[in-house]
Parts: C-alpha cells; structure tokens; sequence
C-alpha cells in the first residue's frame, strides 16, 4: 500500500512535534479525482501460519483483476486491490481492515483464510460499515456468529463440504470410519458434521483422534485408531501435514490398511508425487477445485488455468515445483467477479452505496458456471451470505489426483441457521 | 518544583491525547484508541519487569485472564461492560496473585521459563475449553456486552474516551506507585535483594503485590480489548503478547511512567508504517530492537532521563 | 492395539524426540552455562539448519546418502558462522548484559525468520532420508532411520562430552564459565571462548535440525518448539550440566508420549507443562543441579 487519502482532508491540521509528527510522516496523502478507480482491499496472510496460502491467493486476484480490467472495469470505473498483511493474527487482522477502509479508502474489503483472522476482523468491519467479502470455507459467516456486513460468495463452507462427502463415502469407502483432526476449531467443525452426516447414512464413527494444534509428530496417535476401521478420514493443516501422511505409511507399510479419506487441506501446496507419500497412491481426498485438470474439464478451465499462470498439474507454469493451492484460492478469483456482480447491480458510485451492494448481493441466487466462476456454478443464500456449490473426490493414481466424482449442489444444502436480512445494518 | 514538572508532563500527555481526538485523522484516532489499552498492559509489564525487576515471559496469561473474565461473562451471560471491566481487573489480579505464589519462589531464568510454562498451560486451556471460549477461532461480543453506562463502544467516539480514561488512570496509578514508597521498595528489591531484605522487607511479599499489581492492569487491558473492539480470542494467549509488552517497556524505557506507552506507540507505527512499504517488514522490526539495545539500551525515555532529564519519572 | 506395543511405540517415538532434543538442548545449555546468555534466536538457528539442509540436498545430485552427509557438515558450519558473527558485532558489544542480550535475540529472531521466509518462502519443503528402511514388528511399522537419529545424535553428544572433558578447549570453555576474571588473568581470550561457544551453540542446534528434517519438513517457522522445549530440558536438567540436559531431554521426550496415552492429547499438554512448570517452582536448581 504506497498511497492513502483521508475522507476529510479539511480536518488535517499541522501537527504538533513528538509522537504527532512520527504520525504524520507515517500518512503521506492526497485527495482522489473524480472517476477515480474502485478500490478494493485485500487482507493477505502474507506472513505467519497461512504465508503459503497468500502467495495463490495474491497471484489469483491479480489474474482476476487483470480480467476485469480489461472487460471495461466495475461500472465503466477502473478497478485496483490493495494488498495489506494480516500476519494470520486476528488483531493485526482488524487493525488491517481499518487501515485498508479509512486510510486507503477502499470501498470493499476482502478477507482471507484462516477462520480466527475472519471473526477477529468481522466486527471492526461492521462497526465501519464496510462490506467484508471472506474467503475462508469457514462455517462462521452460515453459522450467524458475524454480522451482516459479512459475506463469503466465493467459496463453500466446510459444513457443506463434509454433508455432500459423506453419503459417497459411506456408500464406496465404508461404513465404520475413524476420524483424525486437529484439536481447534477447524477440525471439530470436520468432527461434529461429519459425525452427524455419517448417522444419517447408517454409517459410524467409532474413533475421534483429536491432535493437538502444537504437535509435530504424529505416529504415537496411530495405535488408537481401532483395528476394524473401515474407513480413516484424515484432515490435517498446517506444516506438519507431511509429517503426519509420511508417518501414517510408515506405520501402515504394505500391510492391509483401511480405505483413506481426506480432504487436501492436508496437502495444499505439497506435490503429491514428492517421495515419501506413495502411502497415498489409490487413496481418495475431498478437492474444492481439481488441481490436475479433469478430462472431462468445463470449457473456461483452460483460460483460468492460463490467466493464473498455473499449468495442467496444478503448479506455477513458471516452476513445476512450486504447487498451488489450487482447491482455495479459485475463491478469490469468484468473490472478485461476484464483487463486480454486486457493484454493478446495486449501480454503485462510492462507499455512500455500500449498504446497497450488499442488498444487491443479498438478492443474488444462482450463478452460473462461466469465466467468472471457474470452479463452477454456485446459488448463493442471500440470508445466510453463504454460497453452495459442487465438491469433487478425487483419487490418487500414479501420483497424480484423478477426479472420480462430483457431488451436486444439493448434496451440500442444509437447513438455514440465520436470517442476516433481518439484522439491521 | 519537580513534583510540579512531573504532574505537569503526565496531565499534558493526557490532554494531548484528549485534542487528539479532534485532531488526527479517524484511522490515526482508532490506533490510538488500540495503543492506549495496549499501554495500559505495557505499564502492568513495567511494574513487575522496569520496577521490579521480575522478567516475566507469561503476562499473555494475565491480559487473556482480564480478556476471557469479562468477555465469557458478556458473552454467556450477557454481563454489560463495566460490570465486564472489573471482572477482568479482578480476573488479571487473581491470576497474577495464583502464578505469583508459586513462580516467585523461584528467580532469574527460572522465573522467566515458569511464567511462560503457565502462559502456555493457559493457552491450552482456553482450547482445551473450546465449546465455552471459542477456542482458536474466538468470540465476537454481543452489542450488550459493548455497551457501558449507555453508551455503545462500537461507535468510535465513547471507545476513544473508555479508552483515554482507563489509560489515564493508569497512567497516574503507575506514577503515583512510582513516587511513592512502595514504589522505592521495589525499585530497591531490583538493585539489590540482599539488601533490602536486611531493611527488613520481605522480597517475596514485595515481588507478590508488585506482580498483583501488574496483573490488575493486565487483566484490565485484556477485558478492555475485548469490550472495545469486540472479539475475544486465544491468539492474545500465544508467547507472542508476552512478548510484546516486554517490547514496548524496553523501546520506551524499563522503570519510567511513560516509557510503555511510548514503546506501544512506536513498535505500532513501526509495523504499520513498514508493512507498508515492504512484506518484509519483520525485518526491519527485527532490525530496530537491535539498533535500539545497541545503541540506547536503556530504551528512549531511559537515556534520555540518563543524559537530559535527570527527574524524569 | 493392546497396551503392550501402545507404549513400546510411545517409548520409541520419546526416544526420537529425546536425542534431537538432548542435542539442541545441549547447545542452548553450553551458551547458557558458559555464557550466561540466554538465547532466544536458539530456535533459528535450529530452523537455519533444517532450511540449509533442504538446498544443501537440492543442489547436489545423486544418492540421498551423500547429499545428506554434505548437509550435516555444511549447515552446522554455515549456522556457526553466522552465530559467530551475531555475536561479535552484536552480543559483544552489549557487554553480554542478560536483558540487552534477551532483546537483542529477539531482533535476530525476527531478522532470521524473515529472511528465511523472503529467501526461501513459506511452504514447508521435504528432505530426503539417506536411506529407506522401514522396520516391520509385529504389531506395527516403523521408520529405521528414526533409530538412526536416536545413535547419530547419541554419538554427537558423546563428541561434545568428550570436547568439554578430554580436550584444551573444554577445558577454557569451563574455565571461563566457572569465572570469567580469573580466566581472562589466566591469559584466556574470553571474546574468542565466547564466539566460539556460541558457534558451537548454534552449530549444535543446525546438526539437531539436519537429522530431523527427513522427519519433519524444514518450514520457517519451525523453531518456535524446540526453542520452547531446549529451554525447559536446560532449566530442569540444571545450569550447565550436560548430564543433566541429557536426563532431562529423555524425561521430556518420554513423558510426553507416555502422558498422551491416558489423557485427551491437549489436556495431556496441559498437564506436562504443568507439571514442568511445579519441577522448576519447587526445585528451582533443577533436578540435577547442585543449590546454588
């Protein structure tokens, strides 16, 4: 971020010495001109926990953007991002969207991965009244716990994923599944939906192994995973993820072992041909958005794919070592487009109109597959600000993650928990 | 004549951040609101760590103590914030006065790795305890657990004045503790213990009330945050904001009134004003702090009592 | 699986963690010993040594098993030179003052993890094992080079045992830790025992890292635990006894896995730091130091 402006500028005065002056220094401004571009923000975990999760999403954005540009902009308005990092921390997090809306003037603000990052910054965007567009699959904007400044158009959340999984996973992996997540909020939403999803199927969960969030070594948990497993649902995040699939083909070996199932939150960004996870060839993983390009791809795959710069494995076409993230970061790509849908259905001039978008976004329903959404067609639920979607399973075959289903969006539907539309502003 | 020169700098630091609020620009008016609560649990660090010489490396655990006393109150059972406020002042207090009885019988090292050990078991426990504390992801507070005396925190004006008053207040609690004669008490266990133990002062008694008092103005920062800018979370747990508060005191200057303000206020600016610029701004913090211990280790506001202003509190 | 092999793995799985723990504790306690510095940028050097390996083995091609020795003699070096230079220019002229000196690593601590995540990015990157041997008993698999870890770590700290009692500059180095003045009247160059300690301090903590990291991926932020836990093995194990470090590294490594057997793994974390935290409140030398 090299430039701000101030919305008042007439209520700058000359400042005192001391602590003021070291404000001011750190406040170079100037008034936009009129027709000015629409400014979006951008909360990036650029550093911390979720550093290798930024670096996509950054790049995705910017091949939107690119896009969008081209096609005439937001309203005949040019349209740019400013990227700020949030260092993963909910603190830093809010003080960025705050720094990104009042100092830079942005007219939206779009959030980023990690759930704690999302609610610790949802309420300082509600306060400012700044449409706070997430992309974080978490269940926390669906669930009613933020506000209605809030949305997440881009990506499904993880309860959906979870209820459109498990009926294939009951009915082609088994029925007697033992689940290994991590002991925070992330793997207790996989552990109670999942759980839950599984009676409904007939289903069982007959283990829980909670890790804790601190571990880096895995394969003392393993003995407690019961010798009738059917099936092992494993979700891990993290940098110890390879650790923990390593560890678990050590302790399988060539032995009988049961059915795996997990979703690649647990490999994002790792290449699954690296030495060491053979373990996982013929094993099945969850996948947001196919890394290796389905054979049977929908027509805007290869433009997407293209404009991103990542080849037909998923990886940077500049370097085949370097994995995307692929099953996530689409969702910036289709908040960005949403973003235009919005602005453009609520006629947006500038941050007066912002409550606007947000009714606009609220009477969106379904999006249809195309440029805009590469993943694929979504319905978004204007109470609950949550979109739904299509999920893939794919399998591991020869190194590589071979898509063999898709779910429907019906697959992910659930009851609604909130009526957002109802909250004021 | 000194006594007057004191007061007079501390009431014009107040003023100054009163004007302040009409004079900034919003953003610079919010961060101040953030840096102030911030100082208050800088000054709570200042006391066990500037005065009395207890380097703490678990204070984390008195600010999310203050944090969770108020914020599960509100949250669970709808408590407003002032109510809120004193609870986590209590929490912060009582947590510091449970760890102090025992990590004070050790000193040194020791004191600093028992600290952090009951900091991280802390940690663990605000996850351990998911379904009631939100565990990793946190809690937003509801808008009645934001609202004091009336008035809704969530609007930028009473948040900036909450947050003006309790830094005040803390600000003169923490000179008049440093004037006075509990203050050169422990000033006196930090020269030397042996010595003031054959004046006849019990240190241990001495370290407890100073920690006690550290974690009251900890707690009172945590429930503070919380309250004022709405979420409540375990990453205000991590080492990490044991970490800062020691920050803040060293750059503004360990064992003077102002030093932990000043510290918040600079590292503050220094992170904005560098992540903007650059994504590798860790660096040139990094950088600072050993600039900083090289060439005024003492913190600002230490050398310049050294060199300068010999009265400086 | 029946209780039996339940614990023989935690046991295995403590000892792993135990010898890359005794090795980097044993670091953290000559600097602490020697030095009286307690070194907060411990951990980093630990990472440094994790990355290094990882280019170490990219660049050089062919057999794992060479790759992997070249990074065992290159990372220690490369990480104690570098130790070396942070304290001449840094720690040295700080007089060695225990707060200046706490700082001041966290700057370096700062400075390091940046550099690495600018230089080297945030993905956590594999390292090839030197061999592939994995180790079927009858109840589970294991990894055989876990167990090479376990000997390879156990003669390095033989190696520094060794050093610190048989030879001339052990011999300085627990000298000028006993009493800096009298070394210094004795015609000991205390900067230079200093720079070198503190090499071989950050040295150790990079060849604790090179065993690990075909375990555990090399990642920029991978030091925060072992710096965490070196601390607790030093402070437990008693100020600058090596014998010390080295029971209190088994004792942490082997009650981890074995607390985690009978409580949800979280409270069990809870509890061992708990109970690390009532060791040093009530025997605030340590288990195997003398009263001071």
């Amino acid at each position: 971020m090299k430039t701000a402006k101030t919305f008042q500028p007439s209520r700058r005065l000359i400042l005192k010495a001391g602590a003021a002056g070291m404000l001011a220094s750190a406040m170079p401004s100037f008034v936009g001109a009129q027709g000015a571009p629409i400014r979006i923000g951008f909360q990036l975990h650029r550093t911390g926990i979720g550093a290798s999760y930024g670096r996509w999403y950054e790049r995705t954005a910017q091949a939107a953007l690119k896009l969008i540009n081209e096609g005439g902009g937001i309203n005949g308005r040019p349209v740019e991002i400013l990227f700020e990092d949030d260092a993963t921390d909910p603190k830093r997090g809010s003080e960025v969207v705050e720094k990104l809306t009042v100092q830079a003037g942005c007219d939206v603000v779009m959030g980023t991965l990690f759930s704690h990052v999302v609610i610790g910054s949802a309420p300082r965007a509600g306060e400012l009244k700044v449409p706070y567009l997430v992309c974080s699959e978490g269940y926390h904007v669906a669930s009613g716990m933020l506000n209605r400044w809030t949305m997440q158009p881009g990506i499904t959340d993880v309860r959906s994923q979870i209820s459109a999984m498990a009926p294939w996973v009951g009915a082609n992996l088994g029925k007697k599944v033992t689940m290994i997540f991590p002991d925070f909020a992330f793997g207790h939403d996989h552990r109670d939906f999942f759980t839950k999803a599984m009676a409904a199927q007939g289903g069982e969960v007959i283990a829980q192994i909670a890790i804790p969030p601190t571990e880096t070594s895995f394969t003392r948990y393993f003995p407690q995973i019961p010798a009738d497993t059917e099936v092992l649902y494993h979700v891990m995040v993290g940098p110890a993820v390879l650790t923990f699939v390593k560890e678990l083909g050590e302790f399988y070996g060539s032995g009988a072992k049961p059915q795996i199932f997990g979703f690649i939150d647990s490999l994002e960004a790792v290449d699954t041909a690296t030495p060491g996870l053979e373990f996982l060839e013929g094993t099945h993983f969850w996948e947001g958005h196919n890394r290796v390009t389905p054979a049977d791809a929908g027509e805007h795959e290869a433009a997407y794919r293209a404009a991103v710069g990542v080849d037909d494995m998923g990886a940077s076409v500049s370097d085949a070592k370097d994995v995307s993230t692929y099953s996530h970061m689409f969702s910036t790509w289709e908040t960005l487009f949403a973003i235009k849908a919005g602005m453009e259905a609520a006629g947006y001039t500038g941050p007066a109109d912002r409550q606007k978008f947000v009714e606009a976004m609220e009477a969106m329903a379904d999006l249809p597959y195309g440029m805009e959404r590469p993943q694929g067609a979504k319905r978004f639920n204007g109470k609950t600000h949550q979109v739904f979607g299509t999920q893939n399973i794919s399998q591991v075959q020869g190194g590589k993650l071979i898509r063999v289903h898709q779910t429907s969006m019906e697959d992910g539907a659930y009851e609604d928990a909130v009526d957002y539309t109802a909250m004021a502003f | 004549m000194t006594a007057a020169r004191i007061w007079a700098l501390h009431l014009a630091l107040i003023a100054a951040l009163f004007a302040a609020q009409y004079l900034l620009p919003p953003y610079h008016v919010t961060n101040l609101a953030r840096i102030m609560v911030l100082a208050v649990f800088a000054m709570g660090y200042n006391l066990a760590f500037g005065y009395t010489g207890l380097l703490s490396l678990g204070h984390a655990l008195f600010f999310a103590a203050g944090m969770y006393g108020g914020g599960l109150l509100s949250y669970h059972l709808g408590w407003t914030a002032l109510p809120a406020l004193i609870a986590g002042l209590a929490a912060g207090g009582m947590m510091a006065g449970a760890v102090g009885l025992l990590a004070l019988r050790t000193t040194g090292v020791s004191f600093m790795i028992v600290t952090l050990m009951f900091a991280q078991a802390g940690y663990l426990t605000i996850l351990y305890f998911g379904p009631t504390t939100g565990g990793d992801e946190g809690l937003n507070l509801p808008a009645a657990g934001r609202s004091l005396l009336g008035f809704s925190l969530s609007a930028d004006g009473p948040r900036y004045l909450v947050a003006l008053g309790l830094f005040s207040t803390a600000l003169l609690c923490c000179l008049g503790i440093a004037r006075s004669r509990l203050g050169r008490i422990m000033v006196a266990m930090r020269e030397n213990e042996e010595r003031s133990r054959m004046l006849g002062y019990n240190p241990f008694t001495v370290k407890l009330i100073a920690l006690v008092l550290s974690g009251l103005f900890s707690g009172l920062a945590g429930a503070a945050y919380g309250v004022l800018f709405g979420y409540v979370g375990a990453s205000f747990a991590t080492i990490q904001y044991s970490i800062l508060p020691m920050l803040y005191v060293l750059l503004g200057g360990a064992g003077t009134v102002i030093g932990p303000f000043l510290g918040a206020l600079l590292m503050f600016y220094l992170i904005d004003f560098a992540s903007g610029l650059t994504s590798a701004y860790l660096f040139f913090v990094g950088a600072a702090l050993v600039t900083l211990v090289l060439f005024a280790p003492k913190g600002i506001l230490g050398t310049i009592r050294e060199r300068w202003l010999g009265w400086l509190p | 699986m029946s209780f039996g092999p339940f614990l023989l793995l935690a046991l295995m799985e403590g000892m792993v963690t135990a010898a890359v723990l005794a090795l980097s504790a044993a670091g953290l306690s000559l600097v602490f010993g020697v030095m009286r510095v307690v070194n907060v940028a411990h951990g980093e050097f630990y990472m440094l040594g994790a990355v290094i390996a990882w280019f170490v083995t990219t660049m050089i091609p062919g057999s794992p098993a060479v790759a992997f020795v070249a990074a065992l003699v290159i990372a220690p070096l490369l990480v104690g030179a570098l130790a070396a230079a942070a304290d001449g220019l840094i720690l040295k002229r700080l007089n060695y003052d225990p707060e200046a000196t706490i700082v001041a690593t966290i700057g370096l601590l700062y400075m390091i993890q940046q550099a690495v995540l600018s230089l080297y990015g945030p993905n956590a990157n594999p390292v090839a094992a030197p061999f592939e041997w994995r180790i079927q008993l009858p109840w589970f698999g294991y990894s055989g080079y876990k167990l090479f870890v376990v000997a390879a770590a156990a003669t390095l700290l033989l190696a520094v045992w060794a050093l610190m009692t048989r030879t001339k500059a052990g011999l300085v180095m627990r000298a000028t830790q006993i009493d800096r003045t009298t070394a210094r009247a004795f015609g000991i160059n205390v900067d230079r025992v200093y720079m070198g300690t503190f090499a071989l301090g950050a040295g150790l903590a990079a060849l604790a890292a090179v065993l690990i990291v075909p375990i555990q991926q090399a990642h920029y932020l991978m030091g925060g635990d072992p710096l965490l836990l070196s601390f607790i093995v030093v402070i437990i194990g008693g100020l600058g006894s090596l014998r010390g470090t080295l029971l209190a590294a088994l004792i942490i490594g082997l009650s981890d896995g074995v607390i985690s057997m009978f409580f949800s793994p979280t409270l069990a974390k809870i509890l061992a730091t708990l109970l690390v935290a009532m060791v040093l409140v009530f025997r605030p030398q340590g288990l195997f130091g003398a009263r001071a």
